[in-house]
């Protein structure tokens, strides 16, 4: 009984990887460049690859982790660094939000998909349902794991490598810069987003000329909330709330 | 190494707070689905877009106008991905050449 028990569970499980491993691909490609890069810097700055992995598995956050790395070649400052990490990754509530309905009674697992939540695992997720007969639990649980697995794959790839390639790497952070280019140019995509970006980017400039670049990053993301909150209403107004975003 | 072993632990441990807030906290304070105050939907819709113009102003914070290169090879480099982005609208391949071209530039050029 117990046996049968536990291959009918086992079965489930390889249906839920099996369906879910497809949808992860996209993201496999995205993550073992992105997580070689970030594993290669880490690095380029003196870090072995044991430490690009245990921030790649304690924080998970792919544009964070590149930024972090600035926080650890300058003056220390955890405070920045946490406030830092808050904004930049407050988009994760309102995925958390969505997901509230979705994750509800997943048991132990449920801390596992919270633990993974990201950019890409939440885009499959929030959008796809598990094929007939596949346990939702576990398409969901794989998912997750699957994209997991694969930045920290690509992390350790990016420390080994970039310990043997003696190659001069000078310039290679500029792969940070360029990661939040093409990151604003999505956003500038949207008309109505284009003069937010602007109008952040100045305050975020004015305080970097006011208090230097030690010390601009809390100046700056609170004049950004006070701009944010008092022009609400006209924000509101020239950038009306979609359905779906 | 900037920072000292542990300096660099404490750093890594802010970093993982503040990113597993974001994560945990919804579910945290809404177990029973309650409405959210507008406040917050607002802020999360406002807020991934002038962080990203933060980041973006953050990079070149280190990046001096005045002096030695004037800035130059970051400003190309940004023209490079811009322009590697609006064509073929890969973005590993505008990150992958944009960070080659500027690797080349300041180890050859402003050297």
């Amino acid at each position: 009984m117990n046996t049968k028990l536990k291959t009918a569970e086992r079965l489930e499980k390889s249906a839920a990887f099996r369906a879910a491993f497809p949808h992860t691909v996209p993201v496999l490609m995205g993550f073992l460049v992105l997580g070689i890069a970030y594993g290669w810097l880490m690095q380029t700055k003196g870090y072995h690859v044991g430490w690009a992995l245990l921030a790649s598995a304690c924080c998970f956050a792919g544009s964070m982790q590149f930024v972090t790395v600035t926080f650890l070649t300058s003056a220390f400052d955890p405070l920045s660094a946490f406030v830092m990490s808050l904004m930049v990754n407050a988009r994760h509530i309102f995925y958390g939000i969505s997901m509230l309905d979705k994750f509800k009674g997943l048991g132990r697992i449920r801390f596992f998909l919270i633990f993974w939540l990201c950019d890409e695992s939440y885009s499959i997720e929030s959008g796809t349902e598990p094929p007939e007969g596949v346990s939702q639990k576990y398409f969901y649980f794989f998912i997750s794991l699957l994209d997991y697995s694969y930045w920290l794959t690509g992390t350790a790839l990016g420390g080994v490598i970039g310990g043997m390639v003696p190659i001069n790497t000078q310039g290679l952070d500029f792969a940070l810069t360029a990661l939040f280019v093409v990151m604003l140019m999505e956003q500038w995509k949207h008309r109505e987003r284009r003069l937010l970006c602007l109008g952040a980017g100045a305050a975020t400039a004015l305080m970097l000329a006011l208090f230097g670049p030690d010390r601009f990053v809390i100046p700056a993301m609170g004049l950004i909330l006070v701009l944010l909150l008092g022009f609400r209403p006209r924000i509101e107004k020239a950038w009306p709330e979609e359905e779906s975003s | 190494m900037t920072l000292t072993p542990w300096q660099t632990a404490a750093i890594f441990a802010a970093v993982a707070a503040g990113t597993m807030l974001t994560r945990f906290l919804p579910f945290l304070l809404f177990p029973e689905n309650r409405a959210l105050p507008p406040v917050i939907t607002f802020l999360g819709r406002v807020l991934p877009p002038a962080m990203v113009a933060l980041l973006v102003v953050y990079c070149f914070k280190n990046v001096s106008f005045s002096s030695a290169s004037h800035g130059l090879p970051e400003l190309i480099a940004c023209a490079a991905v811009a322009a590697l982005q609006r064509l073929f609208k890969n973005t590993l391949l505008s990150i992958a050449l944009g960070t080659a071209l500027y690797m080349l530039l300041v180890q050859t050029v402003f050297a």
